[in-house]
């Protein structure tokens, strides 16, 4: 019965997403108070009701409902019961409905905090989310329904994919969720602002705020899978531009753009038509994210079990939004258009330049991702377009970036002034080519570790000294505020970010090698041995532990015990075993036995080196962490209480 | 010219050879990193011989699978319905990699053998990668998936 209940909690949001959709936009184009109200009360029902959905979905799967299909086919008796609440986002239904959940939880959050924007704009806004519920909440009553049950009931039920059972995974998708789905505000702020024909720019200071921390979220997101693909996919490896990766990665390179867009507009009413494309495009290309994983039209190391026809049913609303978005912008844009002229010196001109760069390099993304695709249809054969053609093109169109990014702060709106950018591109300028000829001893002269360390001390110096300007020229309590403190803590990420991925890019040592109990094995000054395995078991696997001692000038350094796991179902999964550091990982994978029938013998094993690859993820941290510092500026509320009073007609 | 004409004529041309760079750059890298999927009979019937390196995807067949005795190199063998295909791999192989189950190589030929560089199985028990379903079918038009790859419970 409980199961039937969430079926019908989700009937009634789809009737309440509805409401929410239809009324609030129809009372905004007739100017009718009483159909605008409606917008709060129907957005927070149908919060209630998926919140609800969500809670009978988590019921059934702790009280091991198997006649639910779905959880039958995601959880066993013997999966402990935290990952039988994280299975809930394990697979494609439940992932769908925590999709739906989170858009209500941005929904709800908006519908608290916009009380003081006119009337007619906030009843745009949340009938457009609606509209974006319903498509959502009907795909997953018509094509993927976590509720649906098959009887007689199986005793046990199937097991949740051995990858997912990882902690990694209790946050990645969540998290990245909140990002994708939270680009959906800018979204519906774009389209409210269309549809009235008019974009204020004290709307766009509103906006800001979600859209900085849908980024943050999404960078997050982004940070814990590359960490979790690292540490249990078990080939060491950290992003692998995989189709997957790629569509979290678009919305996040538009993201770029768009808040640094944003700020444009907000503050100089500059270029308020590139801002609004930019939202459209940030939320499409989430949309298109969410249909690359979940339709299985491409081949990805990720590619868990998918279902063509869903996929159908998504293209059809992709093309729905994204077309109708588009045809939209196309109609009102000009209405909207127009913006302050800059001159070639100033801070507009830098961020359009980087924006153009960022856009480019979505757009090149997309086209490696879709080219299978395309090959496809035009019957050209069974294409991939290798790693390498993303990694070339991305170094090639994020090298400017880098060079540009200390100048950012400098820069004056509206105006140049040549004199501070010539002091800063000689201080960083300075400490990079100290940092590279320290470098040149480092990393033995490897081009691409020296160019990553001089790259990196470019960003950090540059940025730093912009820090110490602040400091000295300001009176405290001013030097800081919060907008720029979140910005400097972005880009410091970048160096950060960057030191990782070119060092540890260039300086890792892998070794997959053959080792019998006894034998070692030295890689990058640490020596290896094999000590052979061990039995092991957890609550729903068993399996073998190695036991691999790394000694370094005679000092044992780590015991590491990688595992090789068989769980209840049959599926095997390799438990990598890492000994982390700020300088250095050391990261063994268990391969196979030589002989299956003398686990006693030699395995094969990964033996991994890599030098700086935790500040990958600590780049991508400052990022997150600036993102939602950022969008704490008080500027952003402290003028609310002004355009509240703003009269705007409708 | 007068001054405007000229900043407008400066920022046209910047952008159209930024835009030439940038689609040449594109076409460059697609072409030098097109990776084609073949099937074992159609790497035999020839299709495969105007590229360098390329995909091949089948099945493991039964009993094929054989390690050396003191190194990581590994042979098998990937059939599709009609044709096979001996390969060579040195390095650790994917967890999900067993006989009669589907397998994507990437490398080059060497004489009737492929020497594989990277090895993927599928990540799911129940999944197989769509364009391997697609290249199988196509490579036999009107016949069906052999027996042995049938047994894959595909979606």
């Amino acid at each position: 019965m409980i199961p039937e209940l969430g079926q019908f909690a989700l009937i009634l949001a789809l009737l309440l997403a509805i409401a929410q959709g239809v009324l609030p936009i129809v009372g905004a184009w007739r100017g009718n108070a009483a159909l605008m109200a409606v917008a709060r009360p129907a957005a927070i029902g149908q919060a209630i009701f998926v919140s609800a959905a969500m809670a009978i979905l988590i019921y059934a799967f702790l009280s091991f409902d198997f006649s639910v299909v779905f959880v039958a086919d995601n959880s066993n008796l013997a999966l402990p019961w935290y990952y039988r609440v994280t299975a809930v986002w394990g697979a494609h239904e439940g992932s769908m409905l925590l999709w739906v959940f989170i858009l209500n939880v941005w929904t709800v959050a908006l519908a608290a905090f916009s009380r003081h924007l006119p009337q007619p704009f906030v009843a745009r806004v949340l009938g457009v989310l609606g509209w974006l519920a319903v498509g959502f909440l009907a795909f997953i009553l018509f094509t993927s329904n976590p509720f649906l049950r098959e009887l007689p009931m199986p005793a046990d039920g199937g097991d949740l994919n051995p990858v997912l059972q990882d902690p990694g995974m209790t946050f990645h998708p969540p998290v990245l969720y909140m990002g994708y789905v939270g680009f959906s505000v800018a979204f519906a702020f774009s389209i409210a602002a269309l549809l009235g024909g008019e974009l204020e720019q004290a709307w766009v200071r509103w906006a800001r705020p979600w859209t900085n921390v849908a980024w943050a979220f999404l960078t997050g997101g982004i940070v814990a899978g590359s960490w979790w693909a690292y540490a249990e996919l078990g080939w060491g490896g950290w992003w692998f531009w995989d189709p997957v990766e790629n569509a979290s990665f678009m919305p996040w390179l538009v993201g770029v753009a768009l808040i640094h867009a944003q700020a444009v507009t907000e503050k100089r009413g500059s270029l308020p038509a590139w801002t609004v494309l930019l939202s459209l495009f940030a939320f499409s290309l989430s949309l298109l994210g969410t249909f690359l994983v979940r339709s299985g039209v491409l081949t990805s190391v990720h590619a868990f079990a998918s279902d063509p026809r869903r996929g159908l049913y998504i293209l059809g609303f992709l093309i729905v939004v994204i077309g109708g978005s588009l045809a939209l912008y196309a109609v009102r844009a000009p209405k909207v258009a127009g913006g302050k002229p800059f001159a070639v010196l100033s801070r507009e001109t830098a961020i359009m330049v980087a924006n153009l760069l960022f856009a480019t390099a979505a757009a090149m993304v997309l086209l490696g991702t879709l080219f299978p695709l395309i090959g496809d249809a035009l019957n050209l054969g069974k294409i991939s377009v290798g790693p390498p053609y993303f990694g070339f093109l991305f170094v090639l169109l994020m090298a400017p970036v880098v060079l540009l990014l200390p100048f950012g702060p400098y820069l004056r709106w509206g105006r140049g002034e040549g004199k501070s950018l010539t002091t800063v591109a000689l201080r960083a300028g300075i400490a990079a080519v100290i940092c590279a000829v320290a470098g040149w001893f480092f990393a033995d002269g490897r081009l691409r570790a020296i160019a990553g360390i001089a790259g990196a001390a470019w960003v950090a110096v540059g940025t730093l000294s912009y820090v110490a300007k602040r400091w000295r020229e300001m009176p405290r309590g001013r030097r800081f505020p919060a907008e720029m403190a979140g910005m400097l803590l972005a880009h410091f990420g970048v160096a950060v970010f960057l030191m990782g991925v070119m060092l540890s890019e260039s300086l890792s040592i892998e070794r997959d090698t053959r080792l019998a109990p006894g034998q070692t094995e030295t890689i990058g000054g640490y020596t290896f041995r094999f000590d052979g395995v061990q039995e092991s078991a957890g609550p729903n696997w068993q399996g073998d532990q190695g036991v691999v001692t790394v000694m370094r000038d005679g000092a044992t350094v780590h015991v590491m015990h990688p595992q090789k796991r068989v769980y209840t179902r049959g599926q095997v999964q390799t438990e990598s075993s890492i000994d982390a550091g700020v300088f250095r990982d050391l990261y063994v994978a268990l391969g196979e036995p030589m002989d299956a029938a003398h686990v006693d013998g030699p395995w094969a094993l990964r033996l991994y080196y890599k030098p700086f690859i935790r500040w990958i993820w600590l780049g991508g941290l400052f990022m997150t962490l600036g993102g939602f510092v950022a969008a704490g500026e008080r500027r952003f509320r402290a003028k609310r209480a002004a355009a509240a009073n703003q009269v705007v007609p409708a | 010219m007068n001054p405007t004409r000229k900043r407008r004529l400066i920022i046209v041309t910047s952008v159209v050879v930024a835009a030439a760079i940038a689609i040449g750059l594109t076409v460059f890298a697609l072409q030098q990193n097109m990776n084609y999927l073949f099937t074992p009979s159609q790497v035999q019937g020839g299709q495969a011989t105007q590229y360098k390196t390329f995909r091949l995807g089948g099945m493991v067949k039964a009993g094929s699978i054989q390690r050396a005795s003191d190194s990581l190199k590994v042979s098998f063998i990937v059939v599709d319905a009609a044709g096979a295909m001996p390969v060579e791999y040195t390095g650790i192989l994917p967890d999900l990699f067993r006989d009669n189950q589907s397998v994507i190589a990437s490398g080059r030929m060497d004489g009737a053998r492929f020497i594989a560089t990277e090895v993927l199985a599928k990540h799911d028990e129940t999944y197989m990668p769509k364009e391997l379903k697609d290249a199988m079918a196509k490579a036999h038009e009107n016949r069906k998936i052999d027996e042995a790859a049938a047994k894959d419970p595909s979606p």
